[in-house]
């Protein structure tokens, strides 16, 4: 089954996933999983929070990556190495948990996408699941139907939708509807400021 | 934004990096791009900046390098419009971590900003501090944060929050000025406020006792009730997940109360009842529920002890264990293994459902539920298991055999009530999975095997039977091949034949031909060849009437490529064909190796340079029970004096084939040989790789040069310093010398006479003192023997004493095994021989750094230092 960028994250339909007919709707999304545990980490020591999100796609193409605990560059592309690796091979109905240097990666497919969180060994790797459903639904609504291309194309505003549901790794606000309202009093900001801009330098266009 | 800019937009270069075909393409794209965006920095247009930026972020995706483009980040923080500081702060965090000293310089505008008018340019400073503040930051900033605590609009109040919670976590001591500040938050009824409020009270608590002790005595009440309240909550479809009301709230809630109830009976006592109503109302058809009933119970687990609360929670794990989410069941035998602390027995219950779990399809599910059974494991169950256990891996993937294997060998050591089942149990997982099994438990077998005389028969039978099914399973072979050398004559005799066993008939040439098979298979590897090859020595005298045959094979590996394997033909074909008289007691069987030095050897896997060896020169009644695995073959007898050869535990092939030299020399008629004869013997007939430094190349040596005397003294002295200088030239060793005299190369004279280096102090300091002193081995200038002798200077006794070197690359070092790890106070002397090969004789003269690291009195020391002082030439 191949995903393209421009299916919707949100609208797997149950039929064709050869899923159960009486899931819920976050069971009826494919999911999968992974809980990544590690001998020699190279991680920061951990807190009990989520130490860094990733979201790949299908291919192994990184889409958004957000990392809590500091990391240098080369850790960083070695992680990401790392996780796709073991989370793309791994088959549609296994856990969606992998253990991976000393922690666990939950991880949750979502179309042509992988959304995957690092958390500790001891956290609770089910309700991680649930800040993974929780920040696609705010994505979905955000733009409408998401899809992979909206977030390629608006990768910032995925950023700044994260940046809203998390800080220092720590879930910030359960409401969907809040994230929305702050989100878009943003926008609105950044847009009264372009056309202030865009007025200020026409006027300037027609003064001189 | 501006038409004339030159570069393109964000969404161009998007799309043309996305129509690349090829990686070396879309590098073209970038490569391009980030030139354009380089130079257009260099112009410092404000304009382009913001594009710049955003530009940056994807290429940093794809992992470009990006450094080049931090500056803009601070440049656009500072500028005062909120979409370049929203952009900027942006960049911040995806191309700068803490430990960039770029970070320092953006203090100052954060901090500006979160004392700014517009409270989204605050929220913007509040996410970044929280999410990549290093320590010094936060200790800048912490007085800015406490005070948005209390900040009038709740946006920026749960920013806040969990900007503290980072700060703390960054700078422990900052804790108490925010424990007024959190329990405020605690009284909010707005959902992000609390959920926040909730998590930095937590997070308190967990850093700082007094934290903890005043949250659980002012707020444990309120958060009980606010727990309650939410749980009762009706339905508010703002918070509503899968019909709950804020899992996410339920989730912190539980788990402050899990910190402020452990440890504290009466903290505990009052959330009992929330807590019950927690586990038997919540809904567990839906991810939200469970992972609420998760976390409440570990809460349960974890607060003082309420047993009715306690029944509670295991009959949730054992729903969850039953579940037919694999999600569920991860997280049920992740949980049961916390479980098993407190109530062993619950848990056994669930024991068939667990082991259903080590054989499912799901590798995470494999892996937690065989940790899980090894914790179920008891004396009472352990046959049971264990048959389970091995019935799966004959089935189970093929990677997941090497884990498998590890544990079913651990749980069987650890509960074998006999030695037959315990042996039965290893052949059974060496037959399946014998090329995953860790050399350390078949050298365990041995020592087993080698201490059930009874059973010796039984054994070599059935590993016999074994090896003809599954020959690929090279450690099977090796324990098979040992087993048949050892007791050969006991597996063509049917001696001593159990009840359980039916007899078989196998010939002597079948014997061979399974040796023969493991020596001539090409993907034998050197160790299992060695081993076949001794086994061949010991049928020759086993089997007298093929030992035609047997040398045919023996004599095959003349040819082998492998040069000791060539060498140990020559030696034992000559052994074969000329020494029948002494033959038979040569290869007597082994001595019961010694498992209780075994078992204290293997605990303490010690690297391979370090050892705890060689026993100074008095003579030890039973050499081999001194040094039991590592003499495998030796064949010293009880009535004979032999010290322990060279033993190091680090390889036991190194000595494998040791003989004690007493045996053959009480047949020649000469009185008992000194143990100087063992060590020579043993160097003489050594097999492996790692073979003490001079070993071969001295001992044929030794072999070719007339003055026996000088000789062995020399070699002796050169492979142990602590060797008795007098080294008795008996008949014996005589005779053993003319056994492979026929072989040796032409003589040498340089092992005696070589030039004499002068020895150097290496090292020196107030409490210990390092001498090197050198020879080199004939026929080869480029290697040095290094004997360096460690004494301690000091009052008092060195323990863990290790000392490791490091050479650059045209050097090439071998440590062997130290004679002890202890100095013994004032003067105590360790010796250790280290060998050097300089690939670059003649022109680069030796250099070394080394550590040294020992305990003295219970605290660790390291010493360091370089060694130039070596003498020229070398």
């Amino acid at each position: 089954m191949s995903f393209d960028p421009m299916d919707r994250l949100m609208s797997l339909c149950v039929p064709s996933l050869n899923l159960r007919m009486h899931r819920s709707l976050i069971d009826s999304l494919e999911i999968q999983s992974c809980y990544l545990l590690s001998e020699h980490s190279c991680l920061a020591s951990g807190f009990g929070s989520i130490h860094f999100v990733l979201l790949v796609s299908r291919q192994g193409k990184v889409r958004l990556t957000k990392w809590y605990s500091p990391y240098t560059q080369k850790e960083r592309s070695k992680v990401i190495r790392e996780l796709s690796g073991v989370i793309l091979n791994r088959g549609p109905k296994l856990c969606n948990f992998v253990e991976w240097r000393g922690y666990k990666v939950v991880y949750k497919r979502y179309a042509s996408l992988y959304f995957c969180m690092c958390i500790d060994a001891e956290d609770n790797e089910l309700e991680v699941l649930e800040i993974i459903h929780h920040y696609v639904e705010i994505l979905d609504r955000y733009f409408g139907s998401v899809c992979e291309l909206d977030l390629i194309f608006n990768f910032h505003k995925a950023y700044y939708i994260l940046d809203e549901l998390l800080i220092a790794g720590e879930i910030q606000e359960s409401s969907k509807k809040t994230v929305a309202r702050i989100i878009s009093a943003q926008d609105e900001m950044v847009e009264a400021a372009k056309e202030e801009a865009g007025s200020i330098s026409y006027i300037i266009a027609q003064a001189s | 934004m501006n038409p004339f800019s030159s570069s393109t937009r964000l969404r161009d270069m998007i799309r043309s990096i996305r129509a690349c075909k090829t990686a070396a393409e879309e590098r073209g794209v970038v490569r391009k791009e980030c030139a354009d965006i380089r130079a257009s920095i260099n112009e410092n247009d404000p304009h382009d900046r913001h594009r710049n930026l955003a530009k940056l972020m994807f290429i940093h995706m794809l992992g470009y390098p990006t450094h080049f483009g931090q500056m803009e980040c601070l440049k656009l923080i500072a500028s005062p419009g909120f979409p370049e500081k929203r952009i900027g702060y942006l960049g911040l965090m995806l191309l700068l971590d803490e430990r960039q000293e770029v970070l320092m310089l953006v203090t100052n505008s954060l901090k500006q900003d979160l004392n700014h008018t517009n409270q989204y340019v605050v929220g913007l400073a509040l996410c970044a501090l929280g999410n990549i503040c290093s320590a010094e930051m936060a200790r800048d900033l912490a007085p800015e944060v406490e005070r948005l605590i209390q900040f009038r609009d709740p946006n920026i109040r749960k920013k806040a929050a969990l900007c503290s919670t980072r700060i703390v976590r960054k700078v422990p001591d900052l804790a108490e000025n925010f424990i007024n500040a959190a329990s405020s938050l605690l009284k909010e009824k707005h959902h992000g406020v609390l959920i926040t409020g909730v998590q930095l009270c937590y997070e308190l608590c967990t850093i700082n006792d007094e934290a903890l002790e005043f949250f659980r005595k002012k707020c444990t009440e309120g958060l009980i009730k606010t727990l309650r309240d939410i749980t009762n909550s009706a339905y508010q479809p703002e918070y509503d997940v899968a019909g709950i009301t804020d899992p996410f709230l339920h989730i912190r809630l539980l788990k402050v109360l899990r910190v402020l109830g452990h440890g504290d009976a009466n903290a505990s006592d009052l959330m009992t009842d929330i807590l019950a109503q927690v586990a038997t109302k919540t809904e567990s058809n839906k991810n939200a529920g469970n992972a609420i009933l998760y976390e409440c119970v570990e809460t349960i687990m974890a607060i003082e002890d309420t047993s009715s609360l306690r029944v509670l929670a295991i009959n949730i794990l054992g729903r969850f264990l039953s579940n037919r989410d694999n999600n569920i069941r991860y997280v049920a035998l992740n949980m049961l293994m916390k479980a098993i602390a407190f109530d062993d027995q619950a848990v056994q219950r669930h024991r068939v459902t667990i082991l259903e779990c080590v054989k499912d399809p799901d590798a995470s599910i494999r892996k937690r539920a065989l940790e899980l059974v090894s914790l179920l494991v008891n004396e009472n169950n352990v046959k049971q298991l264990t048959k389970e256990l091995i019935d799966y891996l004959e089935i189970s993937d093929e990677d997941f055999k090497e884990d498998l294997s590890a544990k079913i060998c651990s749980i069987v050591e650890k509960f074998s009530p006999e030695k037959i089942w315990y042996i039965d149990q290893m052949l059974k997982v060496l037959s399946e999975a014998g090329k995953f099994v860790k050399d350390d438990v078949w050298h365990a077998l041995i020592v087993v095997i080698s201490n059930a005389s009874e059973l010796h028969g039984y054994t070599v039978r059935a590993l016999y039977k074994a090896v003809l099914t599954y020959s690929e399973q090279e450690t099977l072979v090796r324990v098979a091949i040992w087993c048949i050398g050892e007791y050969g004559d006991l597996l063509v005799n049917n001696v001593g034949m159990l009840g359980i066993e039916d007899p078989i008939t196998v010939t002597e040439c079948d014997a061979v031909d399974v040796v023969e098979d493991a020596i001539t298979r090409h993907n034998s590897d050197m160790t299992t060849k060695a081993m076949a090859l001794v086994a061949l020595l010991k049928l020759s005298s086993r089997f007298p009437s093929i030992s035609e045959r047997i040398k045919d094979v023996i004599l095959k590996q003349k040819g082998s490529l492998l040069l000791e394997m060539q060498q140990r033909a020559i030696e034992f074909n000559s052994i074969v064909e000329r020494h029948k008289n002494i033959r038979s007691s040569l290869v007597e069987r082994m001595p019961v190796l010694d498992e209780a030095t075994f078992n204290v050897r293997r605990a303490g896997s010690l690297p391979a340079s370090v050892s705890t060896m060689a026993k100074p020169s008095v003579s030890i009644p039973n050499g081999v029970s001194a040094a039991p695995l590592v003499d495998l073959l030796d064949l010293g007898s009880d009535d004979i004096l032999a010290a322990p050869s060279s033993s190091s535990g680090a390889d036991f092939l190194q000595d494998l084939l040791s003989v004690d030299l007493g045996s053959s020399s009480a047949q020649s008629g000469a009185t008992p040989a000194p143990k100087a004869g063992t060590d020579l013997l043993l160097d003489i007939l050594s097999i492996g790789t790692p073979s003490p430094a001079q070993n071969s190349t001295s001992a044929i040596d030794l072999l070719s040069t007339a003055d026996m005397n000088n000789n062995s003294s020399t070699a002796l002295d050169a492979l142990s310093s602590s060797a008795p200088p007098h080294i008795a030239t008996t008949a014996s060793a005589g005779g053993m010398f003319d056994l492979l005299d026929g072989l040796s190369p032409s003589p040498s004279k340089e092992a005696t006479n070589g030039p004499a280096y002068p020895p150097i102090v290496a090292y020196e300091s107030s409490s210990l003192k390092i001498e090197f002193t050198f020879s080199k081995p004939s026929g080869n200038p480029q290697t040095t023997n290094v004997e360096a002798t460690f004494i301690n200077l000091s009052p008092d006794t060195f323990t863990d004493f290790v000392f490791q070197a490091a050479v650059p690359k045209f050097l090439q070092l071998h440590l062997d095994p130290a004679s002890s790890n202890t100095l013994p106070a004032s003067g105590g002397k360790v010796t250790q021989n280290l060998r050097v090969t300089n690939s670059q004789h003649g022109k680069k003269s030796l250099v070394m750094r080394m550590r040294i690291g020992y305990k003295v009195n219970g605290k660790d020391v390291l010493e360091e230092g370089q060694i130039n002082n070596f003498p020229r030439g070398l």
